[in-house]
């Protein structure tokens, strides 16, 4: 099987062979590579050997996911240690990050002690900065108003927000609030409205990535994975060249390309869950100690200027 | 004991007795040190209460026909937190409740009441008081 997803006979930017093997890794480590709006994919194991060519970027940035600080049941009694290996992880990489992205779920359940103890580990980050958006588990009783008093400071709105570092535009986006029964994840009139003019005075050519917690894409609306007017907040967007979308929430790395945008969604430094439908509900997978670390992990994502490339890679504890 | 949770994954079911032993154990235990309201602790007491358990992201029974003046409580049997909003978001909304925490609620007039997790808003449940 390839390793690139190479063939797009469907012109929906997606091989299914590569996308499988793409998703068969999904734990083990993964390197994406988009160029062009092209995905390439490496298992991390051939870039650790070297097999792969030079990664390095203008910019490098990390992303770490569904912390769950608070969480204390099997298969993971310690995530604030799992949380500290996933920092050390980072902090252990060639090149220190410019920035890190946290996108959401800090906390299990949205308490003052917990939100203490996510901000206290991840000041032993060696980064110039680190970037917030909420997951549901931090909006739980009192519609974000904690989270947005201590992460969210000078943000719009519920805690949008858009930044830019090194000629890329980078764009915050909440959709765990005010959800409706039966709904998905939702971002909302206003905040759409936001982002239509967050983006329009930018160039074609400015790589975009935006990060939010819940998917932007359909991936398993069965359980939830998706959200509810994600197809509006991406309508804005198709006329750029490179659109990247991180997200969290699904505690597993998942890739898939739609036209000029790349679809990325990272693992959880807390527990795994299981694969889209494979198990009851996505509650937490309870899987054996020895296998616990081989499904947490890190996102380390290289920005090459001028070659609107975006190296992707995530790696396991 | 949580025996639902055994079907949960594959990788569950390979799981050896003593680490299943060992989880369940750290449930009860968790179980033990949770703080649960005064109101819940009454309706336990009260004989023919009507329990809705909230388990594997669904309510179950998910629909429900009680009878004016009936308590209701839901019990939280997930690792995750889950909450009890009826939804037009005003008649009840319970706090987000934990693992084995419970939320109660008396219909006293006749109706349909639907409701969700605001949380994990793919999750419904419906009530009719007669």
């Amino acid at each position: 099987m390839s390793d690139y997803i190479e063939k797009n006979q469907d012109n929906d930017g997606v091989d299914r062979r590569g996308f499988l093997k793409c998703m068969a890794w999904a734990g083990t480590g993964t390197l994406c590579l988009v160029q062009g709006g092209v995905l390439k994919s490496f298992a991390l194991t051939d870039v650790l050997q070297k097999n792969v060519g030079n990664l390095k970027g203008d910019l490098s940035f990390v992303q770490i996911s569904d912390s769950h600080i608070g969480f204390s049941k099997p298969a993971n009694p310690d995530v604030t240690g799992t949380l500290r290996e996933a920092i050390a992880k980072v902090n252990a990489l060639p090149t220190p990050p410019s920035f890190v992205l946290h996108t959401g779920d800090l906390t299990h359940l949205s308490k003052p002690e917990e939100f203490d103890t996510l901000a206290e580990s991840l000041k032993s980050l060696k980064t110039e900065r680190i970037f917030y958006v909420p997951g549901e588990h931090d909006v739980l009783n009192d519609n974000g108003a904690m989270f947005h008093e201590r992460f969210g400071q000078g943000t719009q709105g519920d805690g949008w927000y858009s930044f830019d570092q090194k000629g890329a535009h980078f764009i915050g986006l909440v959709n765990v609030l005010n959800l409706k029964a039966g709904g998905l994840g939702n971002l909302g009139h206003e905040q759409l409205e936001w982002l239509e003019k967050d983006v329009a005075k930018l160039k074609g050519s400015t790589p975009i990535v935006v990060f939010a917690h819940i998917p932007l894409w359909s991936v398993y609306p069965q359980w939830g994975w998706g959200t509810d007017d994600s197809e509006q907040a991406l309508s804005y967007l198709k006329r750029f060249g490179s659109v990247t979308v991180l997200n969290g929430h699904i505690h597993q790395t998942m890739q898939k390309i739609e036209g000029n945008i790349t679809f990325h969604t990272a693992c959880s430094t807390a527990f795994p869950q299981p694969h889209p439908g494979e198990a009851d509900s996505p509650g937490p997978m309870k899987v054996p100690a020895e296998k616990l670390r081989g499904l947490l992990g890190i996102t380390d994502v290289n920005f090459v200027r001028g070659k609107h490339t975006l190296a992707i890679v995530d790696s396991t504890l | 004991m949580r025996r639902t949770k055994i079907r949960q994954s594959r990788t569950a079911r390979i799981l050896g007795t003593a680490i299943f032993g060992a989880a369940a154990v750290l449930s009860l235990s968790l179980a033990s040190g949770t703080l649960r309201p005064l109101s819940v602790i009454a309706a336990q007491e009260k004989p023919g209460a009507i329990t809705v358990t909230i388990d594997n992201f669904s309510f179950a029974p998910m629909q429900l026909e009680i009878k004016a003046g009936t308590e209701v409580t839901w019990i939280n049997k997930d690792d995750v937190p889950h909450t009890v909003v009826s939804d037009d978001h005003k008649l009840f909304k319970s706090r987000a409740l934990d693992t084995d925490e419970k939320f109660s609620f008396t219909f006293k007039d006749p109706g349909t009441y639907e409701y969700f997790c605001s949380v994990h808003p793919k999750m419904t449940g419906k009530i009719v008081v007669k």
